[in-house]
């Protein structure tokens, strides 16, 4: 019955792609027809997923199609149906989204049929990859995801940037979805011959060191797919060039595609984890959390930070992710159980908040048609409600409380803090640190979001665009409310998301948290009351029972004041103007100082002085570039490495006809010898 | 119901007593630096002559600029709600661990810096900037040695954690010590006391947080001030009570709070006095001086959680 | 093992412990001559007042006399020693630059836990209740270590180099009660006798290369560039 709402999520994102192909000859059958029908994927994959992680049961299926001998095995079970659940909020708030957003596209060159059809094949996809349950069907969907939505990236190819970036993804991907297959092939190779199923996969037994190398091979390919350090260059370069919507899907959605893959694959189906290996994760998180946010700091243009703040936050699930892997290789399921949830919310939330502030991106792009922070500012007056979404969405990604940010990072650190329950005294001494890691992650966090909100929507507009920017429409406003209304749910309501996610741990490692919400749906107690108890609810009442007696008590004053204006101090210089405020780049320039060997910063000052004072500077000239060290120590390399490799295979080409041939003739020769 | 009406009683203690604070520590700092003193009751005359005066507003002021001193005031007083001042298990202490603390604490700054960027003037981006930056690097220093006490006390109730302290009895911890220092360097940076900032300076290029401020008028400004002064309370408390919480009620009888409501005055007293002869003592430093200044500190901290490992856990 | 348990005189050995730890960062930290030497006295006081505590705890009497030996010697003698020869030398004033600092903390936080790590297997035979300090003071024997590799000037390297026989000298005495009276004695004039050779060194160093910036010596490898 499940399986039945998950196959019509995957049909109407199909169909939606195959309307759309008529967009070129009229708009409305992209602008109502497709999204319409991706709205009824988005609530249809809402439905199945929340029947079967609510219900914690499980639906298999198999379907004739792929190899003779090997039918799709589908599969629906909790941890699918969380993820799927998480798609289907973010496709739904892009199908209210969309019709608004795809206007900007309708006089462009390129033809809106081919965003749609890969929109609808890149979704479906995407819901294929989380109900496989067999090796072949996941390569499959996993590629369908990667191809289309490489066409997605590509989409803009006017611009050799983007070629550029859609390349390096598609390469990127590849070299990934290799990795994955690898992974694949290890397990298959230790459990029944031939029979790829993740059932057969889940039953082989593997030792220590084919089970590392397995657990490696995943890590690489997945956490490829999800930008972690030092293999994210990919990811910044080729998010913010796809259009907004689909931007919010990749980094919103397809990235907690590749968490999912790496859940089934470490916990599922290699099952037995060694805590070694968590403690890799754990450092690659840490690092990829810390890294993300520090090169995020320092971008300028709006959808690159936004991509560059996804590879923080996958890091923060990750760390997660390696903190269970630790607790359950080291005999501690139940607290594994909280990291787990940690991870899984955190993948929940952040699904929510990244896709909310890309869809706010998109709209404030689509009507100022500037990309850039330092053309921004002052948008608060001419975009209210975008406005106030989007500072939904940059409190949340900032772990304030009481939104879902920081309910996420809280469960992560109170699995953190439960490191002295280890008998390694090394690991008790790393973890904590890694807390640390954390938590100045999630303080520069903060400040980046404070520079983009500050910066594009406060203060005044640098640019004429902006000045004369205009609110957008109402469905690109609801998809965004949509979204921003469960950031807010999430965070208040962290008791019953937690409740709600049980039904995976027990299915993964047989044991749930049974004292996260023992004391009520107001407390939040993780592993006991006396150890750690947060209360999202009682917060926002206290916040709002400060508030109104403050309103009370202000009220009478204000009612018989009128307010004055002035003018902002000036140091009494005259008026300002919009070129005196802080820019983006100003604002992180202490950082910049401060933690200088993170980038390659490239830094240029001519100052020109004037010809009849030469003591005065006539005129300054600044030049600013930022590099990430990703390039230069792992690229670059690895690209001359590929291309010398393949300069020494060309020598092979001599381009003599009979030299092939006998190339072919000794082939052949060599193989009747190997199989005799 | 009475736990619940003692915890409301104990907030209100905590948000009036703040300016009394401040106010002890003008005194104290005049005194020891041979000027006359003002009142001990100067601050609450300035909060009153604030509140009193109209409101003048930057031309350029959106809602945001005018919801930020509620949001700085209420999320700051939710913090006070939460730590044990007079008593330990009160239901308040629940709501929120430590780390949701810090997490008040971020969200007050978070708001402050973007109304500090609200009316496109230079400084208040300074500021902004300034802020961001000097609490980034203070909050894994923050959270460090909070954890050092929570791996202690295997809590991060700051409730159950001082208990853990009180029934352990006089146990000399190394972690504590470094822990403590960390604490209250941490305490200088974000209170924002010499030698991070200076709260008095009016000179614009030194000034942190006065420079996000810079705007705020008339009953705005008295909420921000006052949230300032409950800050630095907040943190005076933290640090006496978690340390050393002798004293303090763990029962709800009357005279239990009288001796309560004393340790901490006086523990509060002994700790304004350190404050003071460090500002006395230390120059204001320059910005980029600061994050060596928070490097200590987050050392400091790590030591503390590194000794607890090897030394008392080992 | 729960701290609880121990009297409060082994309580304040393990804090004397970690003070002394602490010392060793703050010698890694500090980049004025002056305060190094100062810092470096004050670790010797500690050691010192170690030394004395244990010998309350062991009640073992020729403690004592190491303990005095110790404060004459490392809190008094060699600092005012390492003090007058930078006067003289006219150095007090030079500040140090120290590549990365925070850095350089940071990892002498993680040599904190691989000394730990290494010493695990040595806690586990010993019975006393100062078992725990042997990693502290093999890290500050480390600690020491990687202060002579981070500086430039010669006098910083000498106080890193006293500061790691420091190390030892606590190691000897928490792991094993201390060593033997003559053992102990002997030391400590080596480490006079060194102090004083060094002394002259600097001389000679500064006399032949006008500099006490050991980079210099650089200059004395064998293959020309």
């Amino acid at each position: 019955m499940s399986l039945a709402f998950a196959y019509s999520a995957v049909l109407a994102a199909l169909a939606s792609g195959i309307v759309a192909l008529g967009a070129d000859l009229r708009p409305a059958f992209l602008k109502v027809g497709s999204f319409a029908l991706l709205g009824v994927s988005g609530v249809t994959a809402v439905i199945g997923g929340a029947t079967s992680l609510l219900t914690g049961s499980v639906y298999t299926a198999q379907l004739p199609l792929g190899l003779p001998w090997l039918q799709w095995h589908l599969r629906l079970d909790p941890l699918s149906g969380f993820f799927m659940i998480i798609i289907g909020l973010v496709v739904s708030a892009i199908a209210m989204y969309g019709p608004g957003y795809v206007r900007e596209y309708q006089h462009g060159k390129q033809p809106l049929a081919v965003l749609g059809l890969f929109t609808g094949i890149f979704i479906a996809g995407m819901l294929l990859v989380l109900i496989a349950d067999d090796a072949f069907a996941f390569m499959v969907a996993w590629e369908l995801m990667s191809v289309s939505s490489y066409v997605l990236v590509a989409y803009q190819h006017q611009h050799a940037a983007n070629r550029r970036a859609a390349f390096l993804y598609l390469l990127m991907a590849q070299v990934g979805a290799l990795a994955i297959l690898l992974g694949f092939g290890v397990l298959a190779g230790a459990g029944k011959a031939g029979d790829f199923s993740f059932d057969a996969l889940r039953h082989a037994q593997l030792s220590l060191s084919w089970g590392s190398v397995a657990f490696g091979l995943a890590l690489f390919g997945f956490g490829m797919k999800a930008g972690l350090v030092p293999a994210h260059a990919w990811l910044p370069e080729a998010h913010p060039v796809a259009p907004s919507h689909i931007s919010a899907l990749m980094s919103g959605v397809m990235l907690k595609v590749a968490v999912y893959g790496f859940i089934r694959f470490s916990f599922d189906l290699i099952g037995n984890v060694h805590w070694a290996w968590g403690v890799v994760t754990l450092l690659i998180g840490s690092a990829s959390a810390l890294l993300g946010i520090l090169y995020a700091l320092m971008q300028n243009n709006l959808k690159r930070l936004l991509a560059y703040s996804s590879i923080e936050n996958l890091g923060i699930i990750f760390m997660g992710l390696g903190l269970a892997m630790i607790f359950i290789g080291s005999g501690h399921p139940a607290l594994g159980v909280l990291a787990l949830i940690a991870a899984l919310y955190h993948a929940l939330n952040h699904a929510m908040f990244k896709s909310l502030l890309f869809l706010g991106a998109g709209a404030v792009i689509s009507r100022s048609h500037e990309g850039d922070l330092e053309q921004m500012g002052g948008l608060i007056r001419r975009m209210p409600q975008t406005t106030v979404l989007f500072l939904i969405g940059c409190i949340s990604i900032s772990a304030l409380p009481p939104f879902n940010g920081f309910a996420s990072e809280w469960l992560t650190f109170q699995a953190a803090l439960q490191a002295p329950m280890l008998s390694s005294g090394v690991l008790r001494s790393v973890i904590p640190v890694t807390a640390a890691v954390l938590a100045l992650t999630a303080a520069l966090s903060a400040a980046c979001f404070v520079k983009v909100f500050g910066v594009a929507f406060l203060g005044r507009a640098r640019s004429r665009h902006v000045r004369h920017a205009r609110e957008v429409d109402f469905g690109m406003r609801a998809g965004q409310a949509l979204l921003a209304v469960l950031c807010v749910l999430l965070g208040i309501l962290p008791t019953w998301v937690v409740s709600a996610l049980d039904a995976i741990p027990q299915l993964l490692l047989g044991s749930g948290l049974p004292n996260a919400a023992a004391h009520g749906w107001l407390w939040l107690t993780p592993i006991s009351r006396e150890m750690a108890s947060y209360s999202a609810p009682l917060v926002v009442l206290g916040v709002g029972f400060a508030w109104a007696i403050g309103w009370v008590l202000m009220h009478r004053q204000r009612s018989r004041e009128q307010l004055r204006r002035g003018y902002p101090w000036d140091c009494g210089f005259g008026a300002l103007n919009a070129r005196m405020q802080y820019t983006s780049t100003s604002f992180s320039m202490p950082i910049r100082r401060i933690f200088a060997p993170v980038w390659r910063v490239d830094e240029q000052i001519d100052e020109v002085a004037d010809k009849v004072q030469p003591l005065r500077v006539a005129s300054i000239r600044y030049q600013l570039q930022i590099g990430d060290h990703s390039w230069s120590v792992l690229y670059e390399p690895l690209a001359r490495a590929v291309l010398r490799a393949a300069r020494l295979i060309g020598r092979i080409q001599t381009g003599s006809i009979r030299t092939y041939l006998g190339y072919s003739f000794f082939t052949l020769i060599l193989l009747l010898w190997l199989i005799t | 119901m009475i736990a619940w009406l003692l915890a409301l009683l104990q907030t209100l203690l905590f948000i009036a007593a703040a300016p009394l604070l401040s106010g002890w520590l003008k005194v104290a700092k005049c005194r020891l630096q041979n000027r006359s003193a003002p009142s001990l009751l100067q601050p609450y005359r300035d909060l009153a002559k604030l509140f009193g005066k109209t409101l003048v507003l930057a031309e350029q002021a959106s809602w945001l600029f005018r919801a930020t001193p509620y949001i700085v005031f209420g999320a700051t007083a939710l913090a006070a709600a939460v730590i044990p001042l007079v008593a330990v298990r009160l239901p308040t202490a629940a709501i929120a661990d430590v780390i949701v603390l810090v997490g008040f604490f971020a969200l007050a700054r978070f708001f402050l810096a973007l109304a500090a960027m609200d009316i496109g003037t230079a400084f208040g981006g300074m500021g902004a900037s300034r802020e961001m930056t000097v609490s980034s690097l203070a909050e894994p220093a923050l959270l460090m040695a909070v954890f050092t006490l929570a791996m202690t006390a295997s809590s991060t109730n700051l409730s159950t954690a001082m208990q853990y302290t009180l029934d352990s009895g006089l146990v000399l911890r190394p972690s504590f010590l470094f822990a403590t220092l960390g604490l209250m360097m941490v305490a200088v940076a974000e209170t924002g006391r010499v030698p991070i900032d200076n709260p008095t300076t009016h000179l614009e290029l030194t000034m942190l947080h006065e420079a996000m401020i810079l705007e705020y008028s008339g009953r705005h400004l008295a909420l921000i001030e006052w949230a300032g002064q409950l800050k630095l309370m907040i943190y005076a408390v933290l640090i006496a009570n978690i340390f050393l919480p002798w004293g303090i009620a763990t029962t709800f009888s009357p005279d239990a709070l009288l001796i309560g409501v004393l340790a901490i005055t006086l523990k509060l007293l002994v700790l304004i006095m350190v404050l003071v002869l460090v500002e006395t003592l230390l120059a204001k430093m320059r910005l980029f001086k600061v994050p060596e200044y928070l490097h200590l500190a987050f050392l400091l901290c790590l030591l503390g959680m590194l000794s607890h490992v090897i030394l008392e856990a080992g | 093992m729960m701290l609880e348990n121990l009297s409060l005189y082994e309580q304040a050995i393990l804090l004397l412990a970690a003070m002394v730890l602490f010392t060793s960062f703050a010698l890694l930290a500090q980049t004025r001559i002056l305060n190094l030497i100062r810092v470096f006295a004050w670790q010797g006081t500690l050691l010192a007042v170690t030394t004395g505590m244990v010998a309350v705890v062991s009640g073992q009497h020729h403690l004592y006399i190491s303990a005095l030996l110790t404060f004459a010697l490392k809190a008094l003698l060699i600092p005012w020693m390492l003090h007058r020869l930078v006067l003289r030398l006219d150095i007090q004033r030079d500040v140090e630059s120290v590549v990365q600092p925070a850095v350089v903390l940071l990892g002498g936080a993680a040599l904190v836990v691989f000394c730990y790590w290494v010493a695990l297997p040595i806690v586990h035979l010993s019975a006393l209740i100062t078992r725990n300090t042997i990693a502290v003071s093999m890290a500050v024997v480390l600690l020491g270590m990687l202060m002579i590799i981070t500086r430039r000037k010669a006098v910083s390297q000498v106080v890193g180099f006293m500061s790691m026989e420091n190390g030892l000298f606590f190691a000897a005495m928490v792991s094993t009660y201390g060593m033997p009276m003559a053992v102990e004695l002997g030391v400590a004039f080596d480490v006079l006798v060194a102090a004083i050779l060094f002394g002259v060194f600097f001389f000679q160093i500064r006399a032949s290369i006008d500099s006490l910036d050991t980079d210099r010596l650089n200059r004395l490898h064998e293959v020309e560039e």
